[in-house]
């Protein structure tokens, strides 16, 4: 197994508003091999898109990160300058975020949004951009890029849209693609295409991918191994099959029992009584505490980590028997 | 057998695009006939007491505006619907029977009125309509509150003082309050998180024991279409493409869209399997293709297939499809 060329330790990022301190994102840790997709899952509040907000050090005000390292190839990002980040970002590090039409300018060609993202970061000549741009299209299964190149981004159906987003976040080569729910507007069967075409580019580039989703299913067919996040911390992390397949967490186990397809037709959905707390009210305990029919008055006290196996780990006192 | 309580019969809705004095004279002129979508095309389905029937297919398919048509909300372009056997129309026409049928939106933001109080909200239909006297309206808005799980003090708070869930249980409240017989649900989880998905179906499950409503349940998720429904109508590009008991439509599915979109459904396993997406988009509804609608992205179409257009016919009792291929 190769070295990690991206790790990710101890993340805070806090929300600082009138009505308290918001704990989005707390003691987060992780880290990336090159090829490798690590799925972020969590529900609504979870903090995983927060999470990739931070890497990219675009969390807006009243946010900040208040603290954790955050490395590329070694080089620490947390401390670059406004400046060197946004060469960074794009250039080593793109993003792809749920709704195409808030990232694709309406008002611009295809084309002229994809070269400008080519000439922010290099010059080369408009034949190079041309033939980059047609490629990284033909890369997402866009059928004939040539025309797709001189369209508006309201000719083009969502799936392309999507497709035209992924493929400008490869023009530059990036060694990071952070992708929050890039297909959860999608249809199923284009779903299924995207995520077809994603895997590939993963595997033959060798580039390392965040997938940020509250979709296990998806996760299961595409990530290599998945980070499970409830209310801002992190509850268990391990390879998919170790998540799906055994998982540790009580909240894990639940998330993936309420799943439709996992119960009897007709029979009632084994639900997660309760909601989430509010982010303002953390503890120290385990934030799943309130819901879990596992708690004790040791959960109020702190949450110790438990590892399973070199990838298999756990925050939790009262981790599952499989 | 239990009674029909509700029918379709060739239900279509053609929306035309907005045209300006000028545009329409020279469309006359020169005798070209305006491009239209045919959002629902000739669909014809029923829902007897008591069942759950879902409504399954991608975006564009046409489920929202069937939803719209079985509702009243939208008026029909052609085709007819019955209520119990009595003409819809009519039926409608009769303000408090009309509220027989009710609707639950995907996104309860935009369908509760911001301004309103829950209480009020809930209640208004049932005072305006005597579905309860005056005096118990009050009673009533509280019974349907605690039939939904929420408490008694969400009466006088707004909806932007509660969560996606909370509010998707307001939404249910409302439809409930003036006693429906038929629920028509669109896309009423989609938006929420795994979790809150799973309390709000349980309780849908719930009412419909305890009630003996009727839904009709549209969704692009097989997986709670799977869960939830007694019988399945698949749509592709406004029309029905087959309709079964649930059962039979997971075990053998006849159309090969119906197939396709099977197996594309993700999956929660630890096995990956070797998937073959579905190639090809869906086509504009404003240029559907000829004949069958799917042609173009079967895998089994012949050369028949781009220019007769199929119809919905029995394959075994009960299971219906509309490939002509089949068998």
């Amino acid at each position: 197994m190769s070295e990690a060329f991206f790790e990710v330790e101890g993340l805070n990022t806090w929300f600082f508003t009138r009505m308290g301190i918001f704990k989005s994102v707390r003691d987060v840790s992780f880290d990336l091999r090159r090829g490798e997709v690590l799925g972020i899952v969590g529900e609504s509040g979870s903090g995983k898109s927060v999470t990739g907000m931070s890497i990219m050090g675009q969390v807006e005000e009243p946010g900040r990160t208040v603290s954790g390292s955050i490395r590329l190839d070694g080089e620490e990002l947390t401390s670059l300058s406004f400046e060197d980040m946004r060469r960074c970002r794009g250039r080593r590090i793109a993003m792809v975020f749920q709704n195409p039409l808030m990232t694709l300018n309406p008002l611009m060609r295809i084309r002229d949004q994809m070269y400008e993202a080519i000439s922010e970061h290099e010059s080369v000549s408009e034949d190079e951009m041309h033939q980059r741009c047609l490629d990284a299209l033909r890369a997402v299964g866009i059928p004939s890029p040539e025309e797709r190149l001189t369209a508006y981004p309201h000719e083009l159906s969502g799936g392309m849209r999507q497709r035209v987003v992924i493929a400008t976040a490869l023009l530059l080569n990036p060694d990071l693609i952070i992708a929050d729910e890039p297909t959860t507007a999608l249809d199923v069967t284009i779903q299924a295409q995207i995520i077809h075409q994603m895997r590939r580019q993963i595997d033959e580039r060798g580039l390392g991918m965040i997938w940020i989703t509250h979709d296990l299913a998806t996760l299961s067919e595409l990530a290599d191994r998945i980070l499970v996040m409830y209310a801002g911390a992190m509850m268990e992390t391990g390879t998919t099959a170790e998540i799906i397949g055994s998982p540790r967490h009580p909240y894990t186990s639940k998330l993936l029992e309420s799943v439709p397809s996992r119960n009897v037709p007709g029979e009632k959905l084994r639900q997660i009584r309760g909601t989430m707390p509010s982010l303002l009210s953390l503890g120290a305990g385990c934030p799943f505490m309130g819901r879990c029919e596992h708690a004790t008055d040791a959960c109020a006290r702190g949450v110790p980590e438990r590892m399973f196996s070199q990838t298999h780990r756990v925050w939790c006192h009262h981790p599952l028997e499989v | 057998m239990a009674e029909t309580l509700f029918e379709a019969r060739d239900l279509s809705r053609i929306f035309e695009p907005a045209r300006g004095a000028l545009q329409q004279l020279s469309d006359r002129i020169t005798g070209k006939q305006p491009a239209v979508v045919r959002a629902v095309d000739k669909v014809t389905l029923s829902v007897v007491e008591g069942e759950t029937l879902g409504i399954v297919g991608e975006s564009g398919c046409g489920k929202s505006t069937l939803a719209r048509m079985i509702t009243g909300i939208l008026p029909v372009s052609g085709g007819e619907r019955r209520y119990r056997g009595e003409d819809y129309v009519s039926f409608l026409a009769r303000k408090r029977d009309a509220l027989k049928v009710q609707m639950v939106f995907q996104d309860p933001m935009s369908s509760l009125n911001p301004r309103l109080k829950v209480g009020e909200i809930i209640g208004e239909a049932a005072a305006l309509h005597r579905v309860v006297p005056r005096a118990r309206v009050r009673d009533h808005v509280v019974e349907m509150l605690e039939r939904v799980g929420l408490p008694a003090d969400t009466i006088t708070r707004y909806p932007h003082q509660f969560s996606g869930g909370q509010r998707q249980r307001i939404g249910i409240a409302r439809a409930l309050a003036v006693k429906p017989e038929l629920l028509v649900c669109d896309e009423a989880v989609a938006a929420l998180d795994v979790s809150v998905q799973a309390q709000i179906i349980n309780l849908l499950m719930d009412i419909r024991q305890d009630s003996g409503l009727s839904m009709i349940f549209i969704s692009h998720d097989l997986g709670l279409i799977r869960h939830l429904c007694d019988r399945v109508a698949v749509m592709y590009l406004g029309r029905v493409v087959e309709l079964a008991r649930t059962e039979e439509l997971f075990a053998n599915p006849v159309h090969p869209y119906t197939q396709m979109l099977l197996a594309g459904m993700p999956r929660i396993s630890v096995e990956r399997r070797a998937f073959m997406p579905i190639v090809g988009e869906i086509p504009s509804p404003l240029h559907p293709p000829s004949g069958c609608h799917f042609h173009p992205r079967c895998s089994s179409a012949s050369g028949h297939c781009s220019r007769i257009r199929p119809e919905l016919s029995e394959w075994t009792p009960g299971h219906m499809q509309a490939c002509i291929n089949a068998g």
